[in-house]
């Protein structure tokens, strides 16, 4: 481990000692985490699992919370991304109810910290850091047979000039059988900081979880999230992650399929310029026959960006009939541009469909002719076609509100591709 | 009578390799003419040159349209400028619909040329209309641009956007290869009903089956980069009976 994650570590661990009185609910827990993160540490790339991401940005951070705080007009107008729709907001890893408007078919649980049940979960460094410092989060319940949605889940955070705070938010979404919901999580925010979310979602027999992701966290922030999912029988669970902000980001995702008949899509887009760097990192299990996993992930990466996307698709010996689909795909807009892809399947199963694939490209120059030979002016063409890769991935977002926060997110995107 | 379109001793070449060799050619104002000539003769690179497309280098020569040096714009300026060409290969954009890209184009040219944009719901109108004179059924207005398009579709659709983009000059690049008669003469209608004082275009084909319909003023033929002959309409009809052959040998003795 290098020496900047290795001191990164111990302040984690000493900030930890410091405050660990304060917070609030199961110390046990969150001293087990502590443990955890002890034997663990922040990953180096020498770890599989974080080879194509370095967190010496992490070297930084003071692990400590937010001391700012967001003006009304910021807040207004971060709000006003959310269309109208019904809110859960949180500012600097508080609950802001005054903020927040709540649907009638849902309520707030209140919140308490617990490692997660899966001990290969509980055992993963951010996790483990996020049980240790998370003093808030979303915890709701859908019930039986209910419908519901869009709701937007909002995080912002305000970070500083020259120190970095840090944020842990812990998230737990349960929809019992036959429930449905449309989530649109938007994470954003200004300055230096790092924000290291945990979601757990629950999706019981015949429910369905819609989850829209925009992550347009400010771009000198480091962005962790990693989200675990439970699908039980015929349950679906419906995401796809829009990574435009961040200069260091992640969004990790574990989805397990446990009863027969479940489909998991974990499809997504990064959109990258500068030296942004987005990593998608998933692992999808099918533990139970005849589920379906399917993950498109798109990347378009401008200047020196960097995208990485690793992919596993575990079947157990029981998913017969598994059908599993993975595609990463890479629009490179500049020769610096950079993509990594990790593909990987381990399957224990005889009779499944699994495939996977990846594609680099350039725009095609043809393409960009016939625009302008049309007279749409050179810039307006490559942002044209640049959108027309995007277009199915946007396209399959099932909710029109959900749909348009995610064009709206993209419309502000393009400038910084800067051509 | 002014002329729309001159060409001056046009040298141009792809990876060094000359494929035009002092092209020089006059268009008028309100006439059609007509290029021929056999395979790898620089009809295509013509086009393309005119067009403005960067992997051909001008080595030499001038292109004024409307007095303007033509060769000094960028590929989208000419076109707001009211040049078109329909090309012989349209590419497929996916993800790219048809109706949007057509008002992309239109907008961006009205725009560029100070006239107001035309809303979607005026704009489907006049789409749809022109579709129907094409006899291009509607849902190609709604598919992506020439993505699964037959080759007869893809040329109707050249078709539609000179239509709908109403240009000064039209060079169309073999627009009647692979086409039935049918098609061909919606071709023609789309060509002939933009003839006005104000309009020129120029044919670029292999045979003389579109000639028919579309009557050139003049026709020239373009032999390994150059311009061997130059006449009326009835030299399509004789090249169609006696082949290149004569006027090659011709041009080089």
């Amino acid at each position: 481990m290098s020496a900047t994650l290795e001191q990164a570590g111990s302040r984690a661990l000493a900030h930890f000692q410091a405050v660990r009185d304060r917070l609030p609910g199961c110390p046990d827990a969150r001293v087990a985490a502590a443990e955890v993160f002890r034997s663990r540490g922040l990953p180096s790339r020498r770890d599989e699992a974080w080879r194509y991401t370095s967190l010496r940005d992490l070297g930084a951070t003071s692990f400590a919370a937010p001391e700012a705080e967001v003006s009304p007009d910021a807040a207004a107008e971060w709000i006003s991304l959310t269309r109208g729709l019904p809110r859960i907001v949180f500012v600097n890893g508080r609950l802001r109810p005054e903020l927040s408007s709540l649907p009638a078919a849902i309520s707030l649980g209140s919140f308490e910290v617990s490692a997660p049940k899966d001990a290969t979960a509980a055992a993963l460094p951010f996790v483990a850091l996020n049980t240790m410092f998370a003093e808030d989060g979303m915890v709701i319940t859908v019930d039986p047979d209910i419908e519901c949605g869009p709701v937007v889940l909002l995080a912002l955070t305000v970070g500083g000039n020259v120190d970095m705070p840090a944020v842990c938010l812990r998230h737990r979404i349960a929809l019992r059988s036959g429930a449905r919901l449309t989530l649109v999580e938007v994470a954003a925010g200004s300055g230096r900081y790092f924000a290291n979310c945990v979601m757990e979602a629950e999706v019981a027999d015949g429910a369905k979880l819609s989850h829209v992701r925009i992550q347009r966290e400010s771009i000198d922030a480091t962005t962790l999230s990693t989200l675990f999912v439970d699908a039980s029988a015929g349950a679906t669970y419906d995401s796809f992650t829009l990574a435009l902000g961040g200069k260091l980001a992640r969004a990790e995702v574990h989805a397990r399929l446990a009863g027969p008949g479940a489909t998991v899509h974990l499809n997504a887009a990064q959109l990258l310029a500068g030296s942004q760097h987005a990593d998608v990192t998933t692992v999808v299990s099918h533990d139970a026959p005849a589920c379906a996993s399917r993950q498109t992930v798109k990347n378009i990466l401008a200047d020196r960006a960097h995208g990485v996307f690793q992919g596993k698709i575990e079947v157990a010996r029981a998913a017969q009939k598994t059908d599993g689909y993975q595609m990463n795909q890479a629009l490179l807009l500049s020769p610096e541009a950079e993509i990594d892809s990790k593909p990987e399947l381990e399957i224990f199963a005889d009779d499944v469909k699994c495939s996977h694939g990846a594609t680099v490209g350039e725009l095609d120059g043809d393409q960009i002719f016939y625009l302008r030979s049309r007279g749409v002016p050179e810039r307006d063409a490559r942002t044209l076609l640049i959108r027309a890769f995007l277009a199915e991935s946007l396209a399959d977002i099932e909710d029109a509100e959900a749909r348009r926060m995610a064009e709206d997110a993209l419309e502000g995107s393009w400038e910084k591709l800067g051509r | 009578m002014t002329a729309m379109l001159t060409i001056r001793d046009l040298h141009a070449e792809i990876e060094d390799k000359p494929i035009l060799r002092g092209v020089s050619l006059t268009v008028p104002a309100g006439e059609v003419h007509a290029i021929m000539g056999p395979n790898g003769s620089g009809k295509s690179t013509l086009s393309y040159v005119l067009s403005g497309r960067d992997d051909y280098a001008v080595t030499g020569g001038e292109v004024l349209f409307d007095g303007r040096d033509l060769l000094a714009m960028e590929p989208e300026e000419r076109a707001v400028a009211g040049l078109f060409l329909a090309f012989q290969a349209p590419v497929e954009l996916p993800g790219v619909g048809n109706a949007n890209f057509l008002r992309t184009a239109l907008n961006a040219q009205r725009r560029a040329r100070g006239e107001a944009e035309i809303d979607a719901v005026r704009f489907l109108k006049l789409a749809r209309e022109a579709a129907r004179r094409l006899a291009m059924p509607e849902d190609m207005l709604k598919r992506n641009v020439n993505v699964g398009f037959s080759g007869g579709e893809k040329k109707r659709n050249e078709m539609l956007q000179m239509v709908l983009l109403q240009p000064r000059f039209a060079i169309l690049d073999e627009t009647d290869s692979g086409l039935d008669i049918d098609a061909l003469k919606i071709v023609a209608d789309g060509v002939n009903g933009l003839r006005a004082p104000g309009f020129s275009a120029l044919v670029i084909t292999h045979h003389q089956r579109l000639l028919e319909l579309i009557v050139p003023d003049r026709v020239h033929v373009l032999v390994r980069g150059q311009i061997v002959r130059s006449g009326g309409p009835d030299l399509a009809r004789e090249l169609e009976v006696s082949g290149y052959g004569a006027v090659i040998r011709e041009a080089a003795a």
